[in-house]
């Protein structure tokens, strides 16, 4: 059913048709319209006998739903940036013990300096825990995502997280196809355990296994990840027959016949780099892109495939690993290893500075030229940052670096 | 080699199990017992910790016909019991991580009830330092919500298992691998630590009770009682550790015992908030019977102001719960 509706909305009124028994979240911006909606869905009692549990802390939402899904129940939680770092413990854990737990990421940066707006810094930050880890581009994609990772999640009994861009798209209202529980059911049958805590079969879960063993288990989530990477795709075909549309695609090509420069993004940004394609097409310029959905399996061989004519590739990221440069652009140059392409990094987005088609298409031309730094960062303000660089090398007590640009910008209450 | 066995524990005035009603024999002393830590395990010898689970989580099972999910903090009662391949335990058990044992357990508990498995209960166990230090938030929220979960503690007052560091339990003056009595400094120093049992009463949750591995019906009885009221419970349970307190192995249930009788180790029971019973110290003894016992004391009973400062605690509780006998029994 088509609605004009908020992300956040959509999302929760998705995981309601998934049939959730457990839901347990803490409290952060910009996820918490999606348990809102949740709670009241449970106290309405339109999800059976779903169980809501307001807890303490993110470590402790992470940690119920490991009980939860320990228990046999399908357990769902929605967290960001400070939050899936408090959790991150349990995050790492529940990937150890193969429990097929789904949880919604509004991506949002990481503090300090504390910011409450868009970048991916929080789910990368959880990149190597175990998690599956899709990224949706649009409303519409991360309702499909979240039934789809359900389904995911417990064939291989393995984590998923659903990242979709804080604000962006979580605040967002647009045009969604809200599905049919009929629809939802056909594809997403009831959960059906690998393993589970029963007192008429007792098992022992999350035992201490030493230097024996450590690297098998370890190997078998890897191997999890490859297994996944053959099942999404055939997940995708089955969701399109059923549903009529396509959505959580790997690697999804954009414009790319005879296109000498590629560009690489994964969420919510896509939407502008494919009107920032079409404007260049038109301007004759040999330029494609490709959408990354899945972070993690990373789809090497699909992305090196659809990147193989690419004289050059522009990865477009939302977050930065200070001493290195791009952590999505590293995963993407090991999908051309040996091949010469070029990747250059663009920094993009980070706590939520706005990524405006003008900015795009100079950085682009700028790439399609090869005259472009690696890594670069767009719309990075380098008087504000020489500056501060001077005061700091004339002042040894130059006083906290953010405030500081704050006070020098005069800026309170900035537009964004 | 032939071992000696016996039928009493010598010295503690209690009853002998045969001589009491069958229902009221303790679930150690039936043949139906389950051994739900089954042995094979690599508790050390003499390990409190080892005995006062093996008690509670047997009687837990007696209480609920068999069905019980354990869920279990990281420490040495997780250690020692499972290392891969190997299991001690004869029920469903699940350890995730050393601070969150409540909240997984509140999980299990939720589960339970979306799936109508209302027959099955499901008790968290965990240390000292799993409890009351890195996983008392997790415990204070369990509380809150008043989750269907019974939490044990099996408190040996400091972190055994990476090496006897101090805890928010360790007491006063004793000598932990992070509180070395060096120079002027007495251990452990006095004036700090926390009473997760009376934080729980504050969380006015149905059932809170203390206990001691020296006295198996009473632990039995609290454990059986805790598991007849649904909600959130609490049971803390004193267990002594010869290893971290330098102390015999042989002597675990007679430092459990002394620590009661001295009143360091009070025993207790509160429901909705108020304390309801206490037990009431039968022969009094001074807390340098207790401290002699163990080396974590010997720099402490060189010094008497220190000595009268431990007594003092006793003192206190002994005022405060009403120990010698004016107790609201």
């Amino acid at each position: 059913m088509l609605k004009q509706i908020e992300g956040s909305n959509a999302v929760a009124q998705a995981v309601a048709l998934c049939r959730p028994e457990v839901i347990s979240a803490y409290p952060i911006t910009p996820q918490t319209h999606i348990v809102e909606d949740l709670s009241a869905l449970v106290r309405q009692g339109k999800l059976g006998n779903c169980q809501f549990l307001n807890v303490e802390s993110e470590f402790a939402a992470m940690s119920s739903v490991i009980g939860a899904s320990a228990a046999g129940a399908r357990a769902y939680t929605a967290t960001a940036s400070q939050g899936i770092l408090f959790m991150a413990e349990a995050v790492y854990n529940a990937a150890g013990m193969n429990l097929p737990i789904v949880m919604t990421v509004g991506n949002r940066a990481i503090g300090a300096p504390i910011n409450i707006w868009n970048d991916h810094s929080d789910s990368m930050a959880m990149a190597n825990s175990g998690w599956l880890q899709l990224h949706a581009e649009t409303n519409q994609e991360a309702v499909d995502l979240h039934i789809i990772a359900f389904k995911l999640a417990e064939t291989i009994s393995m984590p998923v997280m659903v990242c979709m861009d804080g604000f962006i798209l979580t605040h967002a209202y647009e045009r969604v196809d809200i599905p049919t529980q009929q629809q939802v059911d056909s594809f997403l049958p009831p959960f059906a355990p690998m393993q589970m805590l029963d007192p008429d079969d007792p098992v022992t879960m999350g035992a201490m296994v030493g230097p024996e063993a450590f690297m098998e288990v370890r190997y078998l989530m890897h191997q999890k990840h490859l297994q996944a990477l053959d099942l999404l795709p055939r997940l995708v075909d089955e969701f399109e027959t059923l549903f009529g549309r396509r959505s959580g695609e790997m690697v999804a090509p954009y414009r790319l016949e005879g296109a000498k420069t590629v560009v690489v993004a994964m969420g919510s940004v896509n939407g502008t780099i494919k009107d920032v394609v079409d404007d260049m097409r038109g301007e004759g310029a040999a330029i494609g892109a490709v959408k990354v959905g899945a972070f993690r399996p990373f789809p090497l061989s699909g992305l090196r495939y659809a990147l193989s004519a690419a004289k050059r590739v522009v990865v477009i990221e939302k977050d930065l690993a200070p001493g290195l440069g791009g952590v999505f652009a590293s995963n993407v140059r090991m999908a051309l290893r040996g091949l010469p392409t070029p990747v250059y990094t663009v920094i993009a987005g980070l706590g939520g500075r706005t990524i405006t088609k003008a900015a795009l298409k100079e950085t682009f031309a700028r790439a399609m030229a090869d005259e472009i730094e690696d890594p670069a960062f767009l719309g990075l303000k380098r008087e504000i940052v020489e500056a501060e660089l001077a005061r700091m090398h004339e002042k040894p007590r130059s006083g906290p670096m953010a405030e500081n640009i704050l006070r020098q910008m005069g800026l309170v209450g900035y537009r964004l | 080699m032939t071992q000696r066995v016996k039928f009493y524990q010598t010295g503690t005035w209690t009853v002998g199990n045969r001589l009491l009603d069958a229902e009221k024999r303790t679930v150690q002393a039936t043949t139906e017992r389950r051994n739900a830590l089954t042995s094979g395990h690599r508790a050390c010898q003499g390990c409190g910790e080892a005995l006062g689970a093996r008690y509670a989580v047997d009687a837990a099972l007696a209480a609920a016909n068999g069905k019980v999910i354990a869920v279990n903090a990281t420490g040495c009662l997780e250690v020692f019991s499972t290392p891969y391949p190997e299991s001690s335990w004869q029920l469903p058990w699940l350890h995730s991580l050393f601070g969150n044992a409540p909240a997984v357990a509140a999980g299990v508990a939720a589960a339970l009830k979306a799936k109508g498995r209302t027959g099955v209960r499901v008790i968290a166990q965990g240390g000292d330092g799993g409890t009351v230090d890195i996983g008392f938030g997790t415990l204070s929220g369990m509380f809150d919500r008043n989750d269907d979960v019974l939490y044990i503690c099996y408190d040996n007052e400091a972190y055994m298992n990476t090496g006897v560091q101090r805890s928010s339990r360790t007491p006063a003056g004793a000598r932990t691998a992070t509180t070395p009595a060096v120079g002027p400094h007495p251990g452990n120093p006095p004036g700090q630590g926390k009473n997760p049992a009376l934080i729980a009463v504050a969380h006015e949750i149905p059932y809170v009770a203390t206990a001691s591995v020296s006295d198996l019906h009473d632990l039995e009885d609290k454990v059986k009682k805790a598991m007849s009221i649904s909600g959130a419970r609490y049971i803390h349970i004193h267990v002594p550790c010869p290893l971290g307190w330098g102390a015999r192995s042989c002597d675990t249930i007679k430092l459990a015992r002394l620590a009661v009788q001295s009143g360091l180790f009070p025993l207790w029971e509160a429901q909705d908030g108020e304390i309801t019973k206490v037990t009431p110290i039968r022969r009094p003894v001074p807390v340098s019977e207790y401290l002699k016992l163990q080396k974590r004391f010997r720099h402490v009973l060189k010094d008497e102001a220190m000595v009268a400062a431990i007594q003092d605690i006793a003192e206190r509780n002994i005022r405060r719960f009403g120990l010698l006998g004016q107790g609201e029994e």
